[in-house]
């Protein structure tokens, strides 16, 4: 096995990782929206059923798991907007790692506040 | 001696327009755009005042009396339902080595995706809160007391 695969794309490091990490971010989204806009539509059964299931979204353990939904959703948004950039910006892709490493830097500045705030609602109550 | 000839550069897409181009742009304009509506939504539903603690019928009544927040979500839902498929259509293609899997996984695909979209635009233009009687006595903005 190669032990240095200099010069070479998708093999290991951040190309291939952020790649890896935007396809399963992406899937898990995909299926959220599907069940969100099944939730939602418990609006038009009616206020008791919409209650009901909005509920399941202020349990503990599913409070939890918002907060992986919106971890996997700014790293999606994140490095979609480095992919922008290494495709149009003339430098993008000569800085491709350092845009990676800004998108771990923006997105750990974004989910701590978020974390702080979401988890004292879940499990604090206000 | 006769002049030899060079084959003419192969043209450049496909008649008919380019497909795969249209929808590689399509993903980075529509992401784009999702960046600021869904980091917009999640900070309106789960970080202002008591976040996802206050979320219910009301709430979404609220919400949807404007149409501001209508077209909003219908954006969103739009362009992330659109993105979403597009994205799985690309993980279809690149993991499925037999036609018939290739073909189920987007048939099912392609259903959810019409489920999604036409069940969320009903919600978004039907849903009338001062239709319910309980609610609409209960609350000031249906008219009622």
């Amino acid at each position: 096995m190669a032990s240095s695969p200099v010069g070479t794309l998708y093999r290991g490091r951040e190309g291939m990782w952020t790649w890896v990490a935007h396809r399963i971010t992406g899937v898990v989204l995909f299926f959220f929206l599907f069940a969100h806009v099944i939730d939602t539509a418990m609006v038009r059964v009616s206020p008791e059923a919409y209650n009901q299931t909005v509920e399941i979204y202020k349990n503990p353990i599913v409070g939890l798991m918002e907060a992986g939904l919106v971890a996997a959703l700014l790293f999606h948004a994140f490095n979609g907007i480095r992919l922008i950039l290494v495709d149009f910006w003339s430098q993008g892709p000569r800085y491709h790692k350092q845009l990676a490493y800004g998108v771990v830097v923006l997105w750990t500045v974004l989910m701590v506040p978020f974390l702080i705030r979401h988890l004292s609602h879940v499990f604090g109550g206000n | 001696m006769a002049t030899p000839v060079i084959a003419p550069p192969r043209s450049r897409a496909a008649k008919g327009g380019n497909f795969e181009l249209n929808s590689w742009l399509f993903m980075r304009g529509s992401g784009l755009i999702l960046v600021v509506l869904v980091i917009g939504h999640l900070f309106v539903n789960l970080m202002v005042g008591k976040g996802i603690e206050r979320v219910d019928f009301a709430f979404v009544a609220g919400k949807w009396s404007s149409p501001f927040w209508q077209t909003w979500d219908l954006a969103m839902l739009w362009l992330a339902e659109l993105h979403g498929m597009n994205g799985l259509r690309t993980i279809i293609n690149d993991y499925t080595t037999k036609d018939t899997s290739r073909f189920v996984l987007k048939t099912l695909l392609y259903f959810s995706a019409f489920i999604v979209l036409v069940l969320g635009t009903l919600v978004i233009f039907t849903f009338d809160p001062c239709g319910d009687p309980g609610f609409a006595s209960e609350n000031t903005f249906c008219g009622g007391n």
